[in-house]
């Protein structure tokens, strides 16, 4: 169902004019890079949006008609009165970096290591921004459409560890 | 680098002691059923911190899944996770049409909520059968295994597979039900229970297994919350939520079922929650069975998007047409120029596709958004303070599958 407008109201007079979009009763609101975390915080802490269900990036390099590189998609829900409402951000090279929702919520963390790991969007004040999924030696972040589906050959260039090394 | 006991982010007065001990719990190990691997810094017995570490299957499925046709990507979604496939198949495409919006036939709904709670009862079967195998009721997991297979057969005599089934098709399935699948059905409905008493019976008062699991692996209501863990994880936690009550999608709103809750948050509760589980759903099982309406089970030809069947293919054009579309590459139905997120109530949580169309007919971006991930997160927090041995006890309540945690 679609996010009730009381909201939006609310989240329009405390952050700012925003676009909002809806598509199969699914609200979408897109937030500035620099007041994202405001408008995160904002909907956990005056308008119960207790719930990050996911966090999600969409690499948009040959999307027809994008104009933006990166979209971040915050999946929100309000689990008193069951409500959606999902919080894009459009994130463009070279300046990637979004502040990190963890004090929020807990949940935050692996789910924006995996973002990291996998689209190279860097999390300021991440408490442990490490890659989750890749070894550590992977340079790339493979779920960017510029990443090829087989891969670059990163697999024959790592280093071989020994027994005696380990 | 590869993880070492240096990379260890835990608190500063416990990662400077020098009489802690590094010790490797899995990829390998007999109570981890799969490859995870968790490092544990252990003071005695007691760990002082985990650290999960994943990402060792490589499986890449949402790479794969931009290259793939909505219908072809099925079968990845057969391997997310290998206890409830069907579960699976359900929810992706559930997501596909609601991108494409499109409305499923009756039949086709009560045939998708029957499966997806026959798959819930064969995951938290394995899955509380295996927490008691793990704390040593092998008894329990010999009638849990048992009644799998029956559901197994149940998959085979309904789509050919009794592991990866595969069986969802974008506007409807493979095949309808038999009248020999629904005859299977009904009688596992009338046997089943019985079964479930006895497995009660043997462990909700087992001095041995009510040890192991009362209060450990303590999850508030407030950090259930925090963590985003959602299914009966979080249900165990005093979080009244369930997709199906919530937002009711496929048939959901016309069965008579319960939402399962407790209040403990503790490993004991999440496999009551489980168990009471299972009962519901059988009733809805019952229920979607008796009520099973008649008519088609896939959608029309005028959608363009399920297969016709070989009558309408041989005798009217439009089928023709249509069956020839459908299996040309690249040409297939198209779908919007849109983004959607769709999820159901998976047996382990919300399992949820954030689908991104650009009009033709793979997927721009399919991302998945699966509860076994969430809930690994959330170990190191419930496994601090407890001993080594309720590692595996944490573990099998929290039911982590390890082909969900990879991408």
């Amino acid at each position: 169902m679609p996010c009730s407008p009381e909201i939006l109201d609310a989240l329009k007079q405390h952050c700012g004019e925003m676009p909002v979009s809806e598509f199969r009763g699914q609200t979408r609101v897109i937030a500035p890079q620099a007041k994202l975390f405001e408008v995160l915080a904002f909907l956990k802490q005056e308008q119960g949006f207790d719930f990050l269900c996911d966090i999600t990036c969409v690499d948009y390099l040959n999307y027809r008609g994008a104009t933006d590189r990166f979209g971040l998609a915050y999946m929100l829900v309000r689990h008193e009165e069951w409500e959606r409402l999902i919080v894009r951000c459009m994130l463009n090279e070279p300046d990637l970096t979004v502040p990190s929702a963890t004090p929020l919520f807990e949940g935050a963390n692996w789910l924006e290591r995996e973002v990291w790991d996998m689209f190279g969007i860097p999390f300021e004040g991440h408490p442990d921004l490490r890659r989750i999924l890749m070894p550590e030696e992977f340079t790339a972040h493979p779920l960017r459409k510029d990443y090829p589906l087989q891969g670059r050959g990163e697999r024959h260039n790592f280093p071989v560890l020994r027994r005696g090394q380990a | 680098m590869p993880l070492t006991p240096s990379s260890l982010a835990s608190p500063e007065e416990t990662s400077e002691q020098d009489y802690l001990w590094t010790l490797n719990f899995g990829p390998q190990h007999p109570a981890t059923h799969t490859t995870l691997r968790i490092v544990l810094k252990l003071d005695g017995e007691r760990v002082v911190d985990a650290v999960p570490d994943i990402g060792y299957l490589h499986s890449g499925f949402e790479k794969i899944g931009e290259h793939l046709d909505y219908n072809q990507y099925v079968t990845v979604t057969d391997r997310m996770n290998y206890i409830s496939p069907m579960a699976n198949n359900v929810a992706w495409h559930h997501a596909v049409e609601t991108l494409c919006g499109i409305e499923l036939t009756p039949r086709g709904k009560y045939i998708r909520v029957i499966i997806s709670e026959l798959a819930r009862i064969s995951d938290h079967l394995l899955s509380t059968g295996a927490m008691g195998l793990d704390t040593g009721a092998f008894t329990f997991f010999l009638y849990a295994f048992y009644q799998r297979e029956v559901i197994y057969d149940i998959f085979e005599t309904l789509c050919g597979a009794r592991f990866t089934n595969s069986y969802t098709r974008v506007g409807g399935s493979m095949y309808d039900m038999t009248p020999l699948v629904i005859e299977k059905i009904r009688t596992f409905v009338k046997t089943f229970p019985a079964t479930v008493d006895d497995m009660e019976r043997l462990l909700n008062r087992n001095r041995i297994f009510v040890d192991r699991m009362k209060d450990v692996g303590l999850l508030t209501k407030a950090e259930a919350l925090s963590f985003s863990a959602s299914g009966p994880v979080a249900r165990a936690s005093g979080v009244p939520c369930d997709l199906r009550k919530d937002e009711p999608y496929l048939a959901y709103a016309d069965f008579d079922f319960n939402v399962c809750c407790a209040t403990a948050g503790d490993c004991f509760a999440r496999y009551y929650v489980r168990m009471a589980e299972i009962r519901e759903s059988l009733k809805i099982v019952q229920q979607a069975i008796e009520n099973l309406p008649s008519g088609p089970a896939n959608i029309g030809v005028d959608e363009r998007t399920a297969l016709p069947t070989k009558q309408q293919v041989y005798q009217t054009i439009e089928g023709t047409i249509t069956h020839f579309e459908l299996t040309m590459a690249n040409r297939g139905f198209t779908v919007p120029h849109e983004e959607v997120y769709a999820a159901v109530e998976a047996p382990n949580g919300e399992l949820g596709f954030y689908l991104a169309g650009d009009g033709s007919d793979v997927a721009y971006r399919a991302r998945c958004r699966p509860p076994s991930y969430i809930h690994f997160g959330i170990f190191p927090h419930l496994i601090r303070g407890h001993t080594l041995s309720d590692v595996v006890a944490v573990l099998g309540s929290l039911n982590i599958i390890a082909a969900e945690l990879d991408r």
